[in-house]
């Protein structure tokens, strides 16, 4: 059972009470973009071992959407963290160095 | 001029614990910044209570409080008759401020669960801590009972108030009297706390 801690309402809340909302950090190619860029925007999704950066949104709580940085193998979560910003701040890339030495974010 | 009607016209059941449905209640959805004065006191002036809760805290007494249920949102309560003044109150207060109140008393249903096992019945349907430790009267929590989008607070040791929606209230009804249902026990909250 996965739990994550809404950075909103400060639930602990168990899988069940949360919506998957896929990769985070995701950059929009819109009007004025190239197919390929387009193409990408809309398909292309990292499939890691490992370290991944995820939205979800508390939906059976306060509803709001947050980010998440777990691992999918050990299922470790290093941290939860507000949506709006354009990356994973600092403490969580240091919780994930912390316990993953070498890891980089690409 | 039809009568209002609550979703269960005041249906109720005993087993383990006592489940009822209070009856209509009048609610009203506050969104807005919530540090803002003039929320605050539209909240305040329509509420009858004197304090906007903190994080995840309902400050309910009888049929009137406030209820955090976002970081941008407070659930108001007050008598289900005196919705309309509230709701002009809380417009006039809010005039120039980006903020929304509206009336969702027929939207929601309210249902109690009463009685010494009424954690446990409750620990059955949601993925919440209910130890009389983690969770206590003052608390507000949203999550799912079962299937349903449920909203709680406990009013004394031993009673909840569930907030649902109209809809899945037979539903939220039902299922709490499953959960309730004579010799069903399971005893949980009733052992010592591990030291």
């Amino acid at each position: 059972m996965l739990i994550l801690n809404c950075p909103y309402c400060g639930v602990d809340a168990d899988e069940t009470e949360l919506a998957a909302g896929g990769e985070a950090h995701l950059k929009r190619h819109g009007p004025g973009s190239s197919d390929d860029e387009f193409h990408g925007y809309l398909f292309a999704r990292k499939n890691p071992r490992g370290v991944h950066f995820e939205r979800w949104r508390h939906a059976h709580g306060c509803g709001k959407w947050f980010h998440a940085a777990r691992d999918t193998v050990t299922l470790e979560v290093f941290g939860t963290y507000p949506a709006q910003t354009e990356g994973p701040p600092k403490p969580i890339l240091a919780a994930i160095e912390a316990r993953r030495p070498g890891w980089t974010l690409d | 001029m039809l009568e209002p009607v609550s979703a269960l016209n005041g249906a109720s059941f005993d087993g383990l614990a006592r489940i009822e449905e209070t009856g209509l209640q009048g609610m009203i959805t506050l969104r807005g910044d919530l540090s803002a004065k003039a929320v605050k006191s539209a909240a305040t002036a329509a509420s009858g209570v004197r304090r906007v809760p903190d994080q995840r805290q309902a400050n309910v007494s009888g049929e009137k409080g406030l209820c955090w249920m976002s970081p941008d949102e407070l659930l108001v309560l007050c008598p289900y008759g005196a919705v309309a003044e509230a709701l002009e109150k809380m417009q006039a207060a809010l005039a120039g401020s980006h903020a929304l109140a509206v009336n969702v008393s027929d939207a929601r249903a309210v249902v109690r669960l009463s009685g010494p096992a009424a954690r446990e019945v409750l620990a059955k349907l949601c993925p919440v801590d209910l130890a009389p430790a983690a969770f206590t009267p003052g608390m507000f929590r949203r999550t799912r009972m079962a299937q349903a989008p449920v909203a709680f607070w406990m009013d004394d040791d031993e009673s909840f108030r569930i907030v649902c929606f109209r809809s899945v209230a037979q539903y939220v009804f039902d299922v709490l009297k499953v959960a309730a249902q004579p010799g069903s026990e399971v005893g949980f909250h009733a052992r010592p706390e591990p030291v």
